[in-house]
């Protein structure tokens, strides 16, 4: 098995633990932790298929974008759940369906 | 060899850190999981992107993690799930399969052959994805203030009207020139709170 395919293997595995934190949790916070997760298969990914296209540094380029956009979306979940527990006493997801209009 | 172990490292750290029934472990399992994401990256070649992914993944972002956790709490919801356990195992199992049926095997990279360096890619090719990350660092920045801003004393106290609203003259006070009547009466501290604020 080569390397290209471990990869593969970890992006796979990755993107799945991400998703079925998605799908299971009610915790804000670990719904931040499941997206971390997930993203950093993506990362995974793009960076590998930047090599597998002979253009390593393309593949850095859209990854640091990534990473940027990966940390804003952590520390606005992150305030958002401290804000949320200050409003509504709990990090369950289900107790913000109070938003709807 | 080495490439299985960190890829199997990588993906239990990152199930663990789905499954812990606490939420500082969790963050904890997920800074292991930046770790060794980041090794796999620098042996792809990727050293910048690995250097970055360790300092800010394995670092910045478990720290925020665990000030959140710290500020938050633990709420014990880890029990409580949205779908059953063997339908969520199922979907993703069904889509991992999917996904490796269209993606395996894959063939050895090619050799690197000469290219850009990075800095000229990312501040030559890539500017305007430089522009949009300053964007939204700024935008950011700005929702955490927004979020994290304090509300007024008075409206924590649970009274009637809010501090700017007492601070604002009403609508039928600016016609005719009288001045708000206040509508808060503080509440007259009690015989332990005064002797706190003497001591």
């Amino acid at each position: 098995m080569n390397a290209m395919t471990m990869i593969a293997l970890a992006v796979m595995g990755l993107v799945g633990a991400g998703l079925y934190g998605l799908l299971i949790t009610r915790n804000l916070i670990k719904v931040v932790i499941a997206l971390q997760i997930l993203v950093k298969g993506a990362l995974l990914a793009l960076v590998a298929a930047g090599q597998a296209s002979e253009q390593v540094n393309l593949g850095q380029s859209l990854a640091v974008t990534v990473i940027v956009a990966d940390t804003i979306v952590a520390v606005v979940g992150l305030g958002l759940a401290v804000q949320a527990k200050r409003l509504l006493g709990t990090l369950d997801v289900k107790a913000l369906s109070n938003l709807r209009g | 060899m080495i490439e299985a172990i960190l890829v199997a490292g990588a993906v239990v750290c990152a199930v663990r850190a789905i499954r812990a029934t606490q939420l500082l472990s969790s963050a904890l399992w997920l800074a292991g999981v930046s770790a060794l994401v980041s090794i796999l990256l620098y042996r792809l070649g990727a050293h910048q992107i690995a250097v970055i992914e360790l300092s800010v993944g394995a670092g910045l972002v478990t720290v925020l993690f665990v000030f959140a956790i710290s500020i938050a709490g633990d709420d014990g919801l880890t029990e409580r799930t949205f779908l059953p356990n063997w339908l969520a195992v199922g979907l993703i199992a069904l889509f991992i399969g999917l996904l490796a049926w269209m993606v395996l095997p894959l063939d050895e990279p090619a050799l690197a052959t000469a290219e850009a360096a990075f800095e000229s890619v990312l501040w030559g090719d890539r500017a305007l994805d430089v522009l949009v990350q300053m964007v939204m660092i700024f935008t950011g920045v700005l929702c955490l203030v927004m979020l994290l801003k304090e509300r007024a004393p008075s409206a924590r106290r649970g009274s009637l009207v809010s501090g700017r609203e007492l601070a604002r003259p009403s609508a039928a006070a600016r016609g005719n020139g009288h001045r708000p009547a206040i509508a808060v009466i503080e509440p007259e501290p009690s015989p332990a709170e005064v002797e706190d604020i003497h001591a």
